[in-house]
């Protein structure tokens, strides 16, 4: 088992030496710089732009720059964004929580409903029920989310006026942030009705972020159900006459889990992309609407260490699914 | 697609007759599946129109009609059979618009695939050909990309080489061939140890022959279902890029960039948010349909447990 | 998915009822900004929306502009002299202002000459221990090219300051109620100088302004509470809170119910529902600003003012309102804005009349002309959709025989490009007023010092020259009016740009504010305001 943690270790670090080169390099082709867009339609002369560059260390060359973020980041240090001038780890860290709450309500979601109805259409395949689930999966899953999110604004924030519209919580209520993750730190704060106001504000957002991954849940979910069913263990078992809840829930279902689990860990990566969306459309105070930004405004240093911490946690999290996945199946630790 | 000697033979000198018959059998599968027939049709009927769409649109896609600014779909008042989706903020006729929409939505799937498709071929043949150093090094550069979202890594792309139609399909497949790679080599690496091609190499077939004539077809399976499956997430992809200002331009009558334009909407005139996201969800579903009845017929085993 | 069915109708239910819980605070007012400030130092900053939440809720300045108007009142200075060669600014300060307190900085003593003197030395000195301790340009105090123009600032006594000038400047006192010159504590300063914090400076300042900062968080909230001890009395509402909402529907629908009471830019096509609604009052007023269409006067055949003169009639200026401006515009016929002083209402606009213009192209000699049209690819007031102004554009001049290509930048690329004096095309781009002054719009938009700069068309014309350079050393209103007038009717028989609108400032406001103004310069001011 050591061994094989090393060797996924082993591949993972020049992967992440790879992700900061691209990252930095990417970062350098943007057309435009930060400066220029500082002025506006002002404009500065050609001498104030060239000295602004090099007070940003903007004007050396792309390698010596790419040394000296090496080794900051060495440091833990990601640098300082141009626009608020304050560094990046600290802004990244701010917004984090709420991406990273809204993620997992999202997960919570789909894994809520999205494994039930699975299991559920895989052993009543064929049904009324499973072609519903099948069809409804489908569509969520060919769903343009940007698109999903507008019409459930316009349907219960516009026309039913059932949940409010964006942001994380109503203004009325005001607490210094524990965790950073609103559900919590309403409870904690112990202001009447703040916590609810938290889940009234999550609905809509984490509904239109879960739809992708609980359609990719049920339909793995369902099939892996199926070629379970139809091994010959369970048949076996079902002969011996256990009863048919006993067949799924013990044997069916436990081996049927181990794709899905890793289905679910692949849908990290998923996640952030749907929050880009997703956050940009609720006007989430999270990381990927702060990328948008960070990009629209040629801030350099935010979209550099935005993209780095984003790939680290998306390796962390499959190399963890990774792991799982040895730990459950010895097989594969030593397949490639 | 089974693993008999006989058939792996009958493989290597790839006779018409074989081709025929697995061309029959997957026709058998996939016609068994009514969704998929369903989305095949639906697909069909898109490509007309993309194909007719200078004669089915009733005006031009972006003919402004100053006086029918924002107008309602037919049936709702203050509505006209001229304009039967209604207009947009400029008078333009939403229905033309969507049906020209069709070319560039067809268009973008059609250009992500190929690009990606052939460039995950050649890479993920070369990697699980050779092995050794250059899978490595193939390998692990998917890696970097895979350990971005693709969203992401797409709109930075985009933001890269500046917001159009063209960039925005370059970024699309560039974000998505990693996953060619990895299908092609792991079906190519376990292609290699099969009998036909120990065969083909004893009898002195070329490599490069050995690569992309003989081993090649037989990975074609997942790689077509991918491509299906891909084809919609490009299109997905690019209405996202497009909806965020970075893919195609107006006025171009890209259902996402129209979805874009018609947020601001969003209140005053659903019919501008509706309809374009009809357009592409119902094309999508279509797409995904015919997916799912792909791999069911290419991958028989799924369809008779 | 029956399930899924069944718990959205549970939530929704959960929902429905905690609508009716919510608690209501007498004194609060929530404006829905748009965006997230870029920092607390407005002198770093260009941004409007980092204007509103600094210097506009924080800072005082040494002259203001009266809220709602472009007249300048005294603020921190209680009155000012300008000697008679127009080069020594002598300010009086004003007694017993006091600073916000806050958590780590407790004021003690008074505003006085010191804050003045560290406020401006601060941008204007290299070496001051202040110049650098937030990287980045003082961006507003070079654009008005205050190093060029100050000599020194002297601390006649605790209470008396006096700039020196290198020349006379008329517009100098607008040029100093600008949001870059807000007055910041040298206390604080040397306070967080001690404690090896100085950057702390821009994060948190203490300022003299009616409101203090309480809480930010990015992308979400700015709280503020009112100064109690504010020079000109408290502000009547107690706290004032910026709930960050950068889409202009989701605005709305938070104006609406309740969840804001004050808005910025709404969207052209919400105006009509936001008349009607009867919770909502819709203010609105003429912006200080213009929205261009620049040629390249330097490049043939746009060097000839006949061919500029024949485009500008081609173009259908009231379809670009109804199209892009939704109504929320006035079509422009000068290149400053009605609501500065000196505007010509006597110029009359080129007609629409694309047969006349064919015809003067014709007479030209111009035929088959193919141009491109540059769209900037952000929304500015002056022009809310650049794109679809282009494309209207491009059909008007489809009409008279003239092929029109469309063609976009990265923004910063646009700026950037579009200063070119080689550039291919004419420019989209327009100006929003710094300080009020005719100057600041056809000096810098239309002078011979801009070309290649921040005058698009590389206008360079003598006779437009003679009269604004004249009319920047001149002190006497009346006469300087005179001399803006002559330059707008020399503008428009040359016809540099086609002006197309100005645009009209809607701000929606809940029935229950009281005493909101527009501000000309676009910027949102929360004192004075109050609560029903």
């Amino acid at each position: 088992m050591i061994t094989f943690i090393l060797r996924k270790l082993g591949v993972l670090l020049p992967t992440f030496f790879g992700v900061t080169l691209i990252a930095f390099v990417f970062i350098r082709l943007l057309p435009g710089d930060p400066v220029l867009l500082m002025a506006g339609e002002r404009g500065m002369t050609e001498e104030r732009h060239a000295r602004l560059m090099k007070e940003f260390g903007f004007d050396r060359p792309i390698l010596v720059q790419y040394g000296s973020y090496l080794k900051q980041i060495a440091g833990g240090d990601l640098g300082k964004s141009i626009i608020t001038r304050r560094p990046v780890i600290e802004e990244f860290m701010t917004l984090f929580p709420a991406t990273a709450e809204l993620s997992l309500c999202a997960i919570f979601l789909a894994v809520l409903f999205g494994l039930p109805a699975g299991i559920i259409a895989a052993v009543r395949r064929g049904s009324v029920f499973d072609h519903t689930v099948m069809g409804t999966a489908l569509t969520g899953y060919s769903m343009p989310i940007f698109w999903w999110g507008l019409l459930l604004i316009i349907l219960f924030s516009g026309i039913l006026r059932w949940t409010p519209v964006s942001g994380r919580i109503s203004l009325l209520f005001f607490f210094e942030p524990v965790t950073g993750f609103m559900l919590i730190d309403s409870l904690l704060s112990g202001e009447k009705g703040a916590f609810l106001s938290a889940v009234r504000h999550m609905i809509l957002p984490s509904i239109v972020l879960s739809t992708i991954p609980m359609a990719v849940i049920a339909r793995q979910t369902r099939s892996a159900m199926l070629e379970v069913l139809g091994e010959d263990y369970v048949r076996t078992a079902k002969a011996k006459g256990l009863g048919p809840g006993r067949v799924i829930g013990l044997h069916a279902l436990r081996n049927a889990l181990i794709p899905v689990v890793t289905v679910i860990g692949l849908q990290v990566g998923v996640l952030f992309a749907g929050a880009i969306l997703t956050e940009t459309i609720f006007s989430w105070p999270g990381i990927g609407k702060w990328m948008v930004d960070s990009i629209s405004r040629r801030d350099y240093p935010s979209v550099q260490g935005g993209l780095l911490l984003i790939a680290a946690i998306v390796m962390s999290v499959n190399l963890f699914v990774d792991l799982l996945y040895g730990l459950i199946n010895p097989q594969i630790r030593h397949t490639d | 697609m089974t693993d008999t000697v006989a058939e792996n033979t009958e493989k290597l000198d790839t006779r018409q007759g074989g081709r025929i018959a697995l061309l029959k059998e997957f026709w058998s599968y996939f016609t068994e599946n009514r969704g998929a027939v369903m989305g095949l049709i639906f697909f069909i009927a898109v490509i007309l129109v993309a194909i007719f769409a200078d004669v089915l649109a009733p005006h031009a896609p972006n003919q402004q009609y100053r006086d029918a600014f924002l107008q309602p779909p037919f049936w709702e008042e203050g509505g006209s059979t001229a304009f039967i989706l209604g207009t947009d903020a400029v008078g333009r006729d939403i229905l033309s618009r969507l049906i020209h929409g069709s070319r560039y939505s067809l268009f973008i799937g059609c250009i992500v695939v190929s690009i990606a498709l052939s460039v995950g071929i050649l890479l993920g043949v070369t990697a699980g050909y050779f092995r050794g150093r250059v899978d490595t090094i193939i390998m692990r550069l998917m890696d970097i990309f895979l350990a971005f979202p693709s969203l992401l890594l797409a709109l930075v792309l985009v933001a890269i080489l500046g917001p159009s139609l063209t960039n925005a399909m370059i970024a699309i497949a560039i974000v998505q061939q990693p996953h060619y790679v990895r299908l092609t080599r792991a079906a190519v690496m376990s292609e290699m140890s099969r009998d036909y091609v120990t065969a083909a190499r004893v009898i002195g077939v070329k490599r490069l022959r050995l690569m992309f004539v003989t081993i090649l077809p037989n990975c074609m399976a997942p790689l077509i279902v991918q491509a299906a499956l891909s084809f919609s997430s490009a299109i997905l992809d690019a209405a996202a890029l497009g909806f965020l200002g970075l893919g195609a331009q107006p006025p171009t009558p890209e259902w996402g960039t129209m979805l874009a334009e018609a947020r601001e909407f969003i209140l005053r005139a659903w019919w501008v948010v509706t309809f374009p996201g009809l357009a592409i969800l119902t094309t999508v579903v279509a797409i995904n349909l015919m997916g799912d009845g792909l791999r069911d017929a290419l991958d028989p085993k799924l369809k008779r447990s | 998915m029956k399930y899924s069915g069944k718990l959205w109708t549970l939530l929704c239910a959960v929902a429905l009822i905690l609508m009716c819980a919510l608690p209501v605070s007498a004194k609060t007012l929530v404006y829905c900004s748009e965006g997230s400030p870029e920092g607390f130092n407005p002198a770093l900053y260009t941004a409007g929306t980092t204007f509103d939440a600094s210097s506009r809720a924080l800072f005082n300045k040494l002259a203001e502009f009266e809220r709602g108007t472009t007249k300048i009142v005294p603020a921190l200075a209680e009155s000012w002299e300008i000697s008679s060669d127009g080069l020594v600014y002598t300010f009086n300060l004003r007694k017993g202002v006091k600073f916000h307190t806050l958590k780590d900085f407790t004021p003690t003593r008074d505003f006085n000459a010191d804050d003045v003197l560290f406020s401006f030395m601060r941008q204007l000195d290299k070496n001051h221990p202040f110049h650098k301790v937030t990287p980045g340009a003082y961006e507003y105090f070079e654009g008005m090219s205050m190093p060029d123009l100050l000599k020194e600032i002297v601390k006649v006594d605790d209470y008396t300051v006096k700039f020196v000038l290198t020349r006379p400047e008329a517009p100098m006192i607008a040029n100093l109620a600008m949001d870059f010159a807000s007055i910041f504590s040298k206390e604080q300063a040397d306070m967080l100088m001690k404690a090896g914090t100085p950057e702390k400076i821009d994060l948190h300042p203490a300022g003299t302004g009616p409101f203090q900062l309480v809480a930010y968080q990015k992308d979400a909230v700015i709280r503020y509470k009112a100064h109690p001890d504010y020079w000109a009395g408290k502000a009547p509402i107690d706290n004032l809170v910026f709930a960050i909402t950068p889409d202009a529907s989701v605005r709305y629908q938070k104006l609406k119910a309740g969840e804001c009471h004050v808005m910025p830019y709404p969207n052209p096509a919400d105006l009509e529902a936001m008349k009607t609604d009867k919770e909502i009052n819709l203010l609105s007023q003429e912006g200080l600003n213009v929205g261009y269409l620049a040629y390249n006067t330097m490049m043939a055949p746009f060097d000839n003012p006949k061919v500029r003169k024949a485009l500008n009639m081609a173009i259908n200026k009231q379809a670009i309102l109804d199209a892009v401006f939704q109504g929320a515009g006035k079509v422009a016929k000068n290149p400053i804005p009605p609501t500065i002083w000196s505007y010509n209402d006597d110029i009359v606009d080129d007609p629409y009349d694309p047969e006349g213009a064919k015809k003067m192209l014709a007479e030209a000699g111009l035929q088959n002309l193919s141009m491109k049209i540059w769209a900037m690819p952000v929304q500015r007031p002056y022009n809310p959709n650049a794109r679809r102004m282009a494309e209207v554009i491009q059909a008007d001049f489809e009409k008279i025989g003239v092929k029109a290509e469309i063609v976009s930048y990265e923004w910063g690329e646009y700026l950037k490009r579009s200063k070119d004096k080689d550039r291919d095309g004419a420019v989209l781009l327009g100006w929003t007023g710094d300080n009020g002054d005719p100057d600041n719009f056809l000096a810098v938009l239309l002078g011979c010092d801009g070309v290649g700069g921040s005058n698009r068309a590389n206008f360079c014309h003598d006779e437009f020259e003679a009269l604004i350079q004249k009319a920047k050393r001149v002190s006497d209103p009346a006469e300087r009016t005179n001399l803006y007038k002559q330059a707008q009717v020399v503008f428009k028989e040359q016809a540099p740009w086609a002006t197309i609108a100005h645009s009209i400032v809607f701000e929606p406001v809940r029935k229950e504010v009281v005493d909101y103004r527009i501000d000309p310069f676009g910027g949102h001011i929360f004192y004075g305001v109050d609560l029903k």
